[in-house]
């Protein structure tokens, strides 16, 4: 994965505007974070291969970035991006990588599913 | 304590590098004693936070790696009975738990094992842990006759709820072995493999001594963690 550069990930959100697409959006805190502290607040959610077909997907300037994604009835979106891939499969992984590197966010869409 | 010689040991776990920390060096032991073990792995940790820094590797790729990872951990303990379950990182409690007993009542029946080692439940701390532990304890109540259990705890509460561990393996003997099996999960264990490393070479103790001693409860069966399933 490489850094996110604005202006790339932009043409490439594009890309996939207007077609049906596999949805893998997460974010996490880790399943221990109640165990190394026991007042944390654990809060995550985490959907995968869900079809969705978006008009329009931006990407904002301020980094760590937060991508959107409009849907005739609603909305996706996510913030943390600090990272993004266009994999050899043709599917655009995005991922908010924190201070240590640990996975935070992920935002990824795929015109075929993902595995299981 | 000297490891018993066993027919044959069963180990459940849902993540690769479950069985490193905790009972990699008791799966060697049986392994030398000439003792078949059997390490059937319920996920491929697909879920993983531990993708590098700078990442080397996506949430698509990691689940091949950490595949990759698994079989040199099982090599390094000369393990050749690894089965991968094939579920999903983090969604075990939500499959059917019937179909989660089936599941281990197929392995029991077909392995006969006089041994299961899994993780004590509601001593296990991930969700993942938690619900193979369930699942394993439930296939092994219905037994007839049923294998010693072996539970792995690690909650904070556990001293204070279950008290010392019944059995404290000195793993001395195939330390390198274990080590082996920690490094193979290398794209999850860089961080703390460092740290650990630094302390054992400044002789803390204490890190020397979770190293080397596998700590293992006997399930409770007076003690059930449920009344009934
Ligand atoms: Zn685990």
């Amino acid at each position: 994965m490489e850094l996110v550069e604005m202006k790339k990930l932009q043409v490439q959100l594009d890309a996939f505007a207007g077609k049906d697409v596999y949805l893998h959006l997460e974010t996490t805190n880790g399943s221990y974070a109640s165990h190394f502290n026991e007042a944390f607040f654990n809060a995550g959610a985490f959907i995968r291969n869900v079809v969705i077909n978006y008009e329009l997907g931006k990407v904002i300037g301020d980094s760590p970035h937060r991508v959107g994604l409009k849907l005739p009835h609603g909305w996706v979106y996510a913030q943390g991006i600090t990272h993004y891939e266009m994999d050899e499969q043709g599917r655009l992984l995005l991922a908010g990588h924190d201070g240590t590197g640990k996975l935070a966010v992920a935002l990824q869409i795929s015109e075929t599913p993902f595995s299981y | 304590m000297t490891i018993p010689k066993e027919k044959h040991v069963l180990v459940v776990f849902p993540h690769p590098d479950d069985e490193a920390f905790g009972v990699s060096g008791t799966i060697t032991t049986h392994i030398k004693q000439g003792t078949p073990v059997t390490y059937a792995c319920l996920t491929l940790g697909e879920m993983g936070r531990n993708l590098g820094n700078p990442p080397f590797a996506t949430r698509e790729s990691l689940p091949e790696i950490r595949k990759k990872e698994l079989k040199a951990s099982a090599e390094a303990m000369g393990l050749t009975d690894l089965r991968m379950l094939g579920l999903r990182d983090k969604t075990i409690e939500f499959e059917d738990d019937e179909k989660m007993v089936g599941m281990m009542t197929d392995l029991i029946e077909e392995l006969n094992p006089s041994l299961v080692i899994t993780f004590y439940p509601k001593f296990a701390v991930h969700p993942d842990h938690e619900a193979t532990a369930r699942a394993v304890v439930r296939a092994v109540r219905r037994m007839e006759e049923r294998p010693k259990l072996h539970c792995v705890a690690f909650a904070n509460n556990t001293l204070e709820v279950l008290g010392n561990p019944d059995t404290v393996y000195d793993i001395t003997p195939v330390r390198d072995q274990k080590m082996a099996s920690m490094k193979a999960h290398i794209s999850q264990t860089a961080w703390m493999l460092e740290e650990m490393e630094h302390k054992l070479a400044q002789g803390d103790t204490e890190t020397e001594n979770w190293l080397t001693k596998e700590r293992f409860y006997n399930y409770r069966w007076d003690d059930d963690f449920e009344k009934s399933f």
